[in-house]
């Protein structure tokens, strides 16, 4: 099932997007913007396990921290184009939706689901990012000395 | 010994039906719904996903529930799961220098760059009971001031430190870690496995542990150079796709203590670190691991060996499991009765030879 494609940044970017999507929001965005295309399952959705990694300080050698829990498939357009998903979680909906959107990204489509999915995706995702860091921030301490009496 | 006994079923039965009604408890109370739990229990969410070593909120705060909040249980549970789990590869190292902070503070460096962002934390509470919360009500804003995002990434505090040559470097290295999931765990236990190990160790224990270092046992001298919360991203490499993507975020709790280090045959006088990393919110684990995985490196950093229980691995590792644990201590209360009965014999046998002897002796 190996496709042979290059590193596309782009595509990475939108995978990325796509797998950290809250429940439910791909599916919404593209059922807002387009009749799902007609596909064939190449790998049906199935959950399994990824072992996460760390490094011992943080910047050393590798280390097993433990597994999280993935659900991927891949699928195949009429057109012959082929969609993956690699979603943490068990959703199926989310990673057939995400797999679609993979597909339909390679199409002439693109155009129309970057504006319509991939960006209202990229917004909630920074303006989630910037509402928790803001909310850090306010928590961050303001050193100020008190005057010593010192003369 | 074990032998297959019959005639237990209706009273197991029975026994399950009633477990049921209990974890449901006053039916004329709403039911907790697994959401609930995964929203409001999150920090006992987080511990059951760090020591079930699987991180899924969702499965977790199920697994509290049907536990009826036994977390032990509930990590049972959850690691009872993972074996049916299909492994789909592993992630490239999470990189928590890129983490989005919730929560990052050092107790070493007053003006550390970044600055110390408190997070919601249980500090400076004053551990009183809260009546509020026994009473129903609308969920509170977060309170302060909108303040400037804090910039990101935030820095390590190790780097600094590492500018003068005063700590120790943990220079990149790229050897694939063992995995005890796959084999099992075994003496001498390298770095690598014992963080592994440690990451899914019991929190209780792991505290203990470093607890008995601090009190002076293997006394090592910690601060927290480092604590931070917050989330990283996890990246894997598609195999089928031949590059990797980031297939999902996790909150990570990473620990990075910097112990007092006078120096010995093989290694000047300098800061030495400790390191703890753990699922989710979790600073009490990730502390304590950090000051344990210090207490286990006395080999490698040519300390004596002062014969204190954190020192020694074997002893760390093969106890700090709580699953390994509670399976063997909770076996002895299952049917025992030929053990026994032989027990029994043995002592009656015995008894009767002393009373022979002693009317011999008459």
């Amino acid at each position: 099932m190996k496709d042979t494609h290059q590193a596309d940044p782009d595509r990475q970017a939108w995978m990325s997007l796509l797998a950290k999507a809250p429940e439910g929001r791909v599916a919404a965005l593209l059922d807002a913007c387009t009749a799902r295309p007609a596909f064939t399952w190449l790998r049906a959705p199935e959950t399994g396990a990824v072992m996460l990694r760390g490094r011992a300080g943080g910047t050393g050698a590798p280390f097993n921290l433990g597994e999280m829990t993935v659900i991927r498939c891949a699928l195949t357009l009429d057109c012959g184009t082929v969609g993956h998903a690699y979603v943490q979680g068990r959703r199926k909906a989310d990673a057939e939706a995400a797999a679609l959107v993979d597909a339909l990204m390679q199409t002439e489509a693109a155009d129309g689901l970057h504006a319509a999915v991939l960006e209202p995706l990229r917004q909630e995702r920074d303006t989630a990012r910037a509402t928790r860091a803001a909310k850090a921030a306010a928590t961050k301490v303001d050193f100020f000395t008190m005057t010593r009496g010192e003369d | 010994m074990y032998v297959a006994v019959k005639g237990g079923e209706r009273a197991i039965e029975n026994a399950h039906g009633w477990l049921a009604e209990e974890r449901r408890g006053d039916p004329g109370l709403a039911e907790l719904s697994v959401a609930q739990i995964r929203e409001q229990l999150a920090l006992a969410v987080n511990r059951v996903m760090a020591e079930g070593s699987l991180y899924d909120p969702d499965l977790a705060a199920l697994a509290i529930k049907q536990a009826r909040g036994d977390l032990i249980e509930a990590i049972f549970l959850i690691r009872a799961y993972r074996t049916t789990l299909p492994r789909f590869g592993a992630s490239a190292p999470v990189e928590t220098g890129r983490m989005a902070c919730d929560r990052r503070i050092s107790a070493t460096f007053r003006d550390v760059p970044g600055g110390q962002i408190l997070g919601p934390t249980f500090d400076y509470t004053h551990r009183l009971l809260d009546f509020k919360l026994a009473a129903e009500g609308e969920p509170p804003e977060a309170p302060g001031h909108p303040a400037e995002p804090a910039p990101a990434p935030v820095p390590r505090v190790a780097e600094f430190l590492n500018r003068e040559g005063l700590i120790e470097e943990a220079p990149r290295d790229d050897t694939p870690p063992p995995d005890l999931t796959r084999e099992p765990l075994e003496m001498p236990a390298d770095r690598a496995l014992r963080l592994q190990a440690l990451a899914r160790a019991d929190e209780g224990f792991t505290l203990s542990m470093a607890y008995s270092t601090q009190r002076g046992y293997a006394r090592n001298h910690a601060f927290v150079g480092e604590l931070r919360i917050g989330t990283v991203p996890v990246e894997m490499e598609i195999p089928e796709l031949g590059f990797a993507v980031e297939i999902g975020e996790v909150t990570l709790t990473e620990c990075e203590t910097v112990n007092q280090f006078t120096g010995s045959k093989t290694e000047p006088a300098q800061f030495t670190r400790g390191y703890g990393l753990v699922f989710g919110q979790t600073e009490r684990k990730a502390i304590s691991m950090a000051l344990v995985d210090r207490a286990l490196r006395w080999e490698e950093l040519g300390e004596d060996n002062v014969g204190a229980p954190a020192q020694d691995a074997e002893f760390v590792l093969y106890h700090a499991d709580n699953i390994q644990a509670t399976g063997f201590l909770e076996h002895i209360k299952l049917p025992h009765y030929v053990d026994f009965q032989s027990e029994l014999e043995l002592v009656r046998k015995l008894r009767r030879e002393a009373q022979e002897t002693r009317e011999a002796a008459e």
